[in-house]
């Protein structure tokens, strides 16, 4: 099958190995995998801060760059939200558009994806994927069928960590309360990774954990179900 | 210059919205419950529930009492012993009363409740909201099993009153207390 | 024209409210203990309904058919109510209502008169307009009265004194009642029966709100817990009803929606305690003087939004206030208003109607855009895009600012791949600010970020360069 990567401007920037992970878990899946270097930014951050006309022409640069694919996954649950919720509203007829979750449970018919990941993780599902999308609990039947991987599971897990695009900045002392909460529950599991399939909710709590020195470890979904035995996630933040 | 209702038309006819398709009643109108369902919903409201089949010996209970009843309830509930009172009543009456007797105009079976719309054995609004205790007479064949169904029977020009358990409150820390201004104990019949 | 008192004169933006509430631990735990506890109480009792979504969308098409003929509905309102005894008065503002209810009051010579809580009063700041007046307005719920007794704000539109835990409630009521009381919440209940009893036996006129208005046959619906609304609506011989013109249903079959809906949705009960229904005047029973007073004050012009309008769908359950994070960490009154949490912040910069209000312009802005609001919502209310749909509004009206132009020099760039290309290499630089592969301090607006969060050190390659070299 032929997919286009759509990485998303952040983890574009930010974090590659999301991306590459992206590329060799679907490769491995036997989807040929594309990345139209034309691609840039879905305008989410745009339009949620109250920029809607700035948000237009990159949603038409969406629908241009990816318009002639059959199905574009993002690892990420909001940009994909984002362009499937938000686009049409804008003009756009955009191709269809997949959250890394859902493309491989609904689309590839997969939950097994034949990967070893010997750590203690806790997913947060992120609250676009969990609302805008309803990937539901895909993303934990994917973790469920990884190999060696201990799921522990995260107490109040739907609260939103707080980010929010630029509420994290213009609301920044409560975005931050909603952060420890989300903190002291990934910490009461004790895990060693901390899994999310957004980057930008990860960045966010990521920090907050790097900032109290926790130790524990964010990692995109896409990181870990990438991950094998012959080629094992190797830490990168 | 326009008058406020005039004014007030004249900026709804401005916001020219749009006309909508007709509403679409996917819900469930009829509901299966009956008896079993209402009895066990009345209690889930910490309202007390007894089935019977015979009135006044169920109104045993409220020997030595002195009772509000309206004056159309059945006569056979006018049972001896207990001191009746009758309209005309004052407020402060009520107010002193140990309880109210009354029937019902339809009960739900979903959501466990009565209804009354102030028609035979009801009385006005009053009876049942100032004594401290209501005891109610339901009848089987009053029991609709949905909200839907229960609307579908009542006159909505009528004084109406839908009461699901005693009076209580959630005010302090989001937490059900039975017991403020409305009476603190109900007690059901339901007559088979 | 009058400044509309759905905003609390003075009151900060939301920002500089929420730090204040923020640092008050006592209250930060007193939310969550009330909110965890409603929130999964909500669940359960709509858990238990397998028609759940039907109804939301049946909720959703009614309040949206009344919202496109309201004139009619209002005039059919108007001639039912009017055939059945009731008086049926007009407001376009706060300050036109307050008058007829005061003149009403006036009328009827009484210096007290009995409260139910009602939201419509509260936006409209009724309680101060009569006392101003001479008349004194006491409020009946509980909620309601402890937050008048504290002298506080109301922070939640169902349970105004939310914020309160019962240690301070039994505070309040010791000093203001001059009773001793536990804080058992049964005593604290019994507390406020005994204070109100008299003042229901004894009252000529009372004041309530409407949850609905049927427009086919006139009838108003009340719901409540305690019994205060029966006592209101049944004992004095005058009511007045203060509601918004949005509050009706077409037909009596309509209720049959909300009456499900309602309920499970704001107290997590199959049903609430009471509910009562009444049309104009009935003969023998209850008040045999009725007003109804319909208030404008800012929905026609919500109603020209096609984006914003949905917000007058709101049956007023506080389902989305119970479920919003940011609610749960600030509390109602960082909002400024009778209307706070997520419906606020939707509903009262649209009632102010002024998005150069700055306390009202950044009410759009309070929310993680997490999606919770909608997810419960009973009729539908898509409350992530109508604020996005304000946030474009309140950027419109500031004009050019630091932020509007950091915003379009960023949408040039993300335009073009090559100038976006450009700035992730310089943006790259940044690495060197980094300790140890992560960044703890960054100058602003970066340091609101950064006060809590470090950020990750930019890679030494971005994706898009990794793609070029190896597969490019
Ligand atoms: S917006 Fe919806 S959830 Fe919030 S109070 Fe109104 S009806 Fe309830």
């Amino acid at each position: 099958m032929r997919v286009a990567l759509f990485a998303t401007c952040l983890t574009d920037t930010f974090f590659p190995e999301t991306a590459r992970a992206v590329v060799r878990l679907l490769e491995r899946l036997g989807c040929s995998v594309e990345f139209p270097l034309d691609q840039t930014c879905c305008g989410q951050m745009h339009f949620n801060t109250g920029y809607r006309e700035h948000s237009k022409p990159l949603a038409r640069k969406y629908t241009d760059v990816f318009g002639d694919y059959d199905h574009v996954v993002a690892p990420s649950g909001s940009c994909a939200g984002m362009v499937r919720e938000v686009h049409p509203t804008l003009g756009e007829s955009p191709p269809r558009t997949f959250e890394l979750a859902e493309f491989l449970v609904d689309v590839l018919g997969v939950t097994d994806v034949g990967a070893w990941f010997p750590h203690r993780v806790t997913y947060h599902p992120t609250c676009h994927s969990l609302r805008m999308l309803g990937v539901g609990d895909k993303p934990l039947a994917l973790l469920r069928a990884v190999k060696a991987l201990d799921l522990v599971e995260l107490p109040d897990s739907t609260h939103c960590c707080g980010f929010g695009g630029t509420f994290a900045v213009k609301n920044a002392e409560t975005s931050t309360a909603m952060l420890a909460d989300k903190m002291t529950s990934v910490l009461s599991t004790g895990a060693e990774v901390l899994s999310a399939g957004d980057n930008s909710c990860l960045m966010h709590i990521g920090g907050g954990l790097s900032r109290l020195r926790t130790g524990v470890r964010p990692v995109h979904l896409a990181e870990i179900l990438a991950s094998t035995e012959e080629d094992p996630w190797l830490a990168t933040r | 210059m326009a008058s406020a209702k005039e004014e007030i038309l004249a900026r709804i006819r401005n916001a020219k919205v749009p006309p909508v398709a007709p509403t679409v009643r996917g819900y469930d109108r009829e509901g299966t419950g009956g008896v079993e369902l209402f009895a066990e919903r009345v209690a889930d409201y910490r309202a007390i529930v007894h089935v019977v089949t015979d009135v006044p010996e169920a109104l045993e209970r409220l020997k030595g009492k002195r009772i509000v009843a309206p004056h159309d309830v059945p006569a056979e509930w006018l049972v001896d012993g207990v001191t009746w009172l009758h309209e005309p009543l004052t407020i402060e009456e009520l107010d002193q009363s140990d309880g109210v007797l009354t029937g019902c105009a339809v009960a739900i079976a979903d959501t466990g409740t009565i209804v009354l719309d102030g028609s035979e054995g009801q009385g006005r609004r009053a009876l049942t909201l100032l004594p401290d205790y209501h005891l109610c007479v339901v009848r089987v064949d009053q029991i609709a099993a949905s909200v839907p169904e229960a609307l579908q029977r009542l006159e909505p020009t009528r004084p109406l009153t839908f009461i699901s358990g005693p009076s209580a409150t959630s005010d302090i820390e989001l937490n059900r207390v039975e017991g403020v201004h409305g009476p603190r104990t109900l007690e059901v019949l339901i007559v088979g | 024209m009058a400044r509309n008192p759905v905003t609390w004169l003075g009151s900060p933006t939301f920002p500089k409210a929420a730090h204040e509430a923020l640092a008050d631990t006592q209250l930060r735990q007193n939310l969550r203990k009330a909110t965890g506890t409603i929130r999964g109480r909500r669940a359960a009792a709509v858990g238990e309904m397998t028609d759940w979504e039907q109804l939301r969308v049946a909720g959703e098409q009614i309040k949206d058919d009344v919202l496109s003929r309201l004139d009619t509905l209002l005039l059919q309102l108007e001639e039912s109510v009017t055939a059945r005894g009731g008086v049926v008065h007009w407001a376009r503002d706060a300050e036109e209502a307050n008058k007829i209810v005061l003149d009403l009051c006036r009328a009827e010579n009484a210096r007290e008169v009995v409260k139910v809580k009602s939201m419509a009063t509260a936006e409209i700041g009724l309680n101060e307009a009569l006392e101003a007046g001479g008349v004194h307005a006491i409020e009946t719920d509980l909620a309601e009265l402890i937050v008048q007794l504290g002298d506080d704000r109301p922070s939640h539109i169902l349970v105004p004194a939310i914020h309160r835990n019962r240690s301070e409630i039994r505070e309040i009521f010791q000093r203001r009642m001059g009773v001793e009381v536990s804080d058992e919440p049964a005593d604290l209940a019994e507390a406020a029966r005994v204070y109100l009893r008299e003042k229901f036996l004894t009252a000529k006129v009372a004041i309530s709100g409407a949850n609905f208005a049927v427009a086919d046959s006139g009838s108003i619906v009340v719901l409540e817990s305690e019994g205060n609304g029966r006592m209101c609506l049944t004992l004095p011989e005058t009511l007045i009803t203060v509601m918004g013109i949005e509050k009706l249903v077409p037909t009596w079959q309509d209720l049959e929606v909300f009456l499900q809906l309602l309920p499970r949705s704001s107290t997590a009960e199959r049903m609430n305690p009471y509910t009562s229904v009444w049309t104009g005047v009935t003969p023998g029973d209850g008040p045999q003087r009725f007003h109804l007073v319909l208030i404008d004050n800012g929905r026609t012009a919500t109603l020209e939004d096609s984006v914003g309008r949905q917000a007058l769908r709101c049956i007023r359950c506080s389902a989305c206030l119970n479920v919003c994070p940011v609610y749960e960490r600030t509390g109602g009154q960082s909002y400024g208003s009778v209307y706070p949490g997520p419906i606020g912040a939707i509903l009262t910069p649209q009632l102010v109607g002024d998005m150069h209000d700055p306390q009202a312009a950044s009410l759009p802005f309070a929310s993680s855009l997490c999606g919770a609001c909608f997810e419960v919502c009973p009729v539908r209310i898509d409350i992530p895009s109508v604020l996005t749909h304000l946030r474009a509004e309140a950027v419109e009206a500031k004009g050019r600012t630091a932020e509007s132009v950091a915003m379009a020099a960023a949408a040039w760039v993300f335009r073009e791949a090559s100038r976006y290309e450009k700035a992730q290499k310089a943006g790259s630089l940044a690495r060197f600010l980094a300790r140890d592969g992560r960044i703890t301090s960054l100058p602003w607006p970066g340091s609101k970020w950064t006060a809590s969060r470090d950020v990750p050190a930019p890679p030494s390659e971005s994706f898009r360069a990794w793609w070029r070299k190896n597969r490019g």
